[in-house]
């Protein structure tokens, strides 16, 4: 009989998941309630890591704090669980201190827009070389579901409990506007398609950003009706429309309404290692040796 | 292992003590600061931002010092040695980080031009009110190191040691100038850099697969380093952690990290001691001081001594840790301490601890925004002797 | 142990600054003394009040700031009003005759030494190395350094490109200086 172990390991037979080698399987099971959609975030990232062709020992993840944080503890790369926002200047000094990293933020929407919003718009400014993940489940999962900068209007939160009244942000339009050279977003349902975005945004340069729709049945859906994890899943499939090259000023997500998913921005923008390279080889002339190359 | 002559502005030069700073910074091999401007500290890292691309690092501007504080660490891990500049408000900022510093053991050095608060304060201003913030301001408990430089060439020359002991003890090392000393113009002689001796960082030779992120032996409880992208694939965290650095969510975890790291810092105090001692021996009174103090107590204690009184100086070069048994011996052959500061009085509680009642203490605390005038510190010095 | 205690005050975009640099290198870098300058920070502006204070000695300099000021050399009226009182009995003072006009607040003794600065600067090509010229009127007055020492502090302390102009200055507030004290 064949046997398989906890994650998902055939003992007796010859053939590997592909996505093992990228995780430390040491450290699973991990801490996600079930239902939540971040481990198949994880997934898809760990697909796109397997697929992507880059040596995996130049790829580091940062994450900040809260559910999504913990992401960095179960990828086997170099690895970093920093404080909550600051993911963000974190990966940035990383990055610069060697820049043949490839620096993939992963975290939460608390963390990298509400706390960490200001570190986001800048990094996205300078055009920093990294790709952020910012897993949205529309609330603070690991405090126990208080209102976030993405909660849609409309929804009750412990620290909303007549039902949120502020407006949330339109992330894709955020980074959009704040200059990023790469905006997707996906839901959890849509594995593949995050996968493949993942992968390209693996491979671009810049800021990149790709904001992932993901359930928190725990807090969110039990505290507003929604039923369970799989019930969100439903939901994503039925109400997205996928719009590549969709305009993001009309990516606002409202609660429980229509979903507009795709990749909408791929462009081309000098990183800020390259503009300072540039810029100073001329300004200085030879006494500048371009860093990091 | 010696200086990289590529950043060592060897020769004689009038600089101020920002400047001094910054270049005893690259001589150390500082290749990345992260900072945002705030005075009186600003002309350090506008120095490092001319500097340093012309010897092959980075400086970048972030936007905030919480930002700053944090960048620093990620280009620490990268491999790089790092510094954060900062002042008043924007040290507050900085706490958290402290923190982070601390429990991952990220070797940086953070400067901190001390101007007058609490608040906007006087921003222009000299104090040296930080002092204990940098102790106990980040949450939890921790030991740091902090330098304090009384001049423009020992804010070169004592910025090497600083670099030197964050790389020792992997602990963030603080190096408290104030506005005085940062702004004041002297001569600053910069050795050839095969005469500076700069500390190397202590990367491992294990292999990925023998390595373990925070093992540590009973000779040294710092651990050796590694910097991404060398293939370890380790994980750090600024959660309780293993020796791996994979979260543990329990005391007895917390109790062993809590402990190595404390020790790291305690069972060193012995080579962490640099009080510059001035006739100490034979003295009634000794004066302790730092940083500017130091040299507005000294035109107070040659008044003293020329007064016939028998005064020796006690300079606190290292202020963290403090140099408690050095005092605690000291405090039975001597009559009084005199000990002024630009604060309300904080290092002097230290003194206060270590002494115990054995011998008289007499603070001389400072509101800030000026230095003492040096005649109330020679009335200290007389009501000590009375 | 000799000490000198300098205070230099004038207006921002004057050049008080270098003026006073070049004062604490010639002492401290090119004769062996020790130099400590000390600029009064502020919201400086171009027209606002400035000043730095310089203290030279034979000896280690512990208390940094002037509070037995030996010498001012002032390049502007709100200068002198603010610190010609606090120049000791008997000190001296050097100022710009066009800029300023002594009042009765000068302390008892002080020897004054008038310097037509921005006329001179605009003889060598520019009126913009008054504080030059104001430096090796110094130079000459006080003798607090060698010649040589000013000289070698003003080609390291100003921009490339600008050395001959800047030296015709040293030199033309020098000469200037040194006949006033001949005439004495």
């Amino acid at each position: 009989m064949t046997t398989m172990t906890t994650c998902g390991e055939y003992k007796d037979l010859d053939i590997q998941n592909p996505v093992f080698k990228v995780l430390r399987r040491e450290r699973i099971p991990h801490i996600w309630c079930p239902g939540c959609g971040i481990g198949t975030s994880l997934n898809c990232f760990a697909r796109a890591l397997a697929g992507c062709g880059l040596n995996l020992d130049k790829v580091a993840v940062v994450s900040g704090i809260g559910c999504t944080g913990r992401v960095a503890g179960y990828l086997n790369l170099d690895s970093f669980h920093t404080t909550h926002g600051r993911a963000i200047p974190f990966a940035t000094g990383l990055k610069l201190g060697n820049p043949e990293l490839n620096v993939v933020v992963y975290s939460g929407d608390g963390d990298l827009f509400a706390i960490g919003g200001n570190h986001f718009f800048h990094a996205a400014r300078r055009n920093m070389d990294l790709l952020v993940v910012c897993v949205n489940n529309y609330t603070y999962g690991m405090t126990g579901g208080q209102v976030a900068p993405t909660t849609p209007l409309g929804p009750t939160q412990t620290t909303m409990p007549y039902g949120n009244f502020e407006p949330s942000f339109n992330l894709p339009f955020v980074a959009d506007a704040c200059g990023a050279t790469y905006v997707a977003r996906w839901t959890i349902y849509h594995v593949r398609q995050l996968a493949k975005a993942m992968e390209e945004g693996l491979l671009k340069k810049g800021l990149r950003f790709i904001e992932v729709l993901c359930p928190c049945p725990t807090l969110y859906s039990r505290r507003n009706k929604l039923g369970d994890g799989v019930d969100q899943v439903k939901y994503y499939k039925e109400k997205s429309v996928i719009k590549h090259g969709a305009d993001t000023k009309e990516a606002q997500l409202t609660f429980q309404g229509e979903i507009i998913v795709g990749k909408f921005v791929d462009r081309e923008r000098p990183t800020w290692l390259e503009s300072m390279n540039k810029h100073l080889c001329a300004a200085l002339g030879d006494s500048y040796a371009p860093y990091g190359s | 292992m010696k200086a990289d002559p590529k950043g060592v502005l060897t020769g004689v030069h009038f600089m101020d003590g920002d400047h001094a700073a910054c270049e005893g910074a690259i001589a150390a091999g500082c290749r990345f600061a992260a900072g945002y401007p705030i005075t009186p500290s600003t002309e350090v890292v506008e120095r490092f931002a001319a500097r340093i691309p012309k010897v092959g690092g980075v400086f970048i501007q972030m936007e905030d010092e919480i930002a700053s504080s944090i960048a620093i660490q990620g280009a620490a891990w990268a491999g790089k040695k790092v510094m954060s500049v900062t002042s008043g408000p924007g040290l507050s900022l900085m706490m958290e980080h402290i923190g982070f510093a601390v429990w991952t053991e990220t070797p940086s050095v953070w400067v901190d031009v001390q101007r007058c608060g609490p608040s906007t304060g006087l921003p222009t201003q000299p104090a040296q009110q930080d002092m204990q913030q940098i102790k106990w301001g980040s949450h939890g408990d921790y030991e740091i190191i902090a330098l304090s430089p009384n001049s423009p060439q020992e804010c070169f020359d004592l910025m090497i040691t600083a670099f030197n002991l964050s790389e020792t003890y992997r602990c963030p090392v603080f190096f408290m100038m104030d506005e005085v000393v940062g702004h004041m113009t002297e001569r600053v002689e910069i050795p050839p850099a095969d005469k500076i001796e700069v500390t190397p960082r202590k990367y491992t030779n294990k292999k990925p697969s023998e390595f373990t992120l925070y093992a540590t032996t009973q000779d040294d409880l710092a651990p050796e380093m590694i910097k991404a992208g060398d293939g370890y694939k380790i994980h750090t965290t600024g959660l309780t952690h293993d020796d791996r650095g994979y979260p543990v969510m329990t005391a007895a975890a917390q109790k062993k990290m809590m402990d190595r790291l404390i020790e790291k810092i305690r069972r060193n105090l012995h080579k962490l001691v640099d009080v510059r001692m001035d006739n100490c021996d034979g003295a009634d009174i000794v004066v302790v001081s730092y940083g500017i103090t130091s040299r507005i107590a000294q035109a107070a204690i040659d008044e003293a001594r020329a007064k016939g009184l028998k005064v020796g100086h006690a300079r606190l070069v290292i202020c963290w840790p403090f140099p408690e048994s050095l005092f605690r011996e000291m405090a039975s052959k001597i009559k009084a301490f005199v000990f002024p500061e630009l604060n309300m009085g904080q290092m002097v509680r230290e003194l206060d601890r270590a002494v115990s009642g054995k011998a008289r203490i007499i603070p001389v605390p400072h509101a800030g925004g000026t230095v003492h005038e040096p005649e109330i510190i020679l009335n200290a010095i007389l009501e000590a002797v009375r | 142990m000799a000490k000198t205690e300098i205070r230099i005050g004038g207006l921002g975009g004057q050049g008080v600054i270098l003026c006073a640099s070049v004062i604490g290198k010639a002492a401290s870098i090119y004769e062996g003394k020790h130099a400590t300058l000390i600029q009064a920070f502020g919201p400086e502006a171009r027209g606002s009040a400035c000043s730095a204070q310089v203290t030279v000695s034979d000896s280690v300099i512990g208390y940094p700031y002037v509070t037995n000021l030996d010498i001012l050399a002032v390049m502007s009226q709100d200068a002198y009003n603010l610190f010609a009182p606090t120049l000791k009995p008997g000190g001296t003072l050097l100022y710009e005759e066009e800029l300023v006009k002594l009042g009765d607040s000068l302390p008892e003794g002080v020897k004054t030494y008038p310097i037509p600065a921005t006329r001179l600067a605009e003889e060598v090509g520019r009126r913009l190395v008054l504080n030059i010229v104001m430096t090796g009127f110094f130079a000459g007055v006080t003798g607090l350094c060698s010649f040589e020492a000013f000289r070698s502090a003003t080609l390291d302390s100003v921009p490339k490109g600008t050395e001959d102009l800047n030296l015709k200055a040293l030199q033309k507030g020098y000469e200037h200086g040194t006949k006033l004290i001949a005439a004495t």
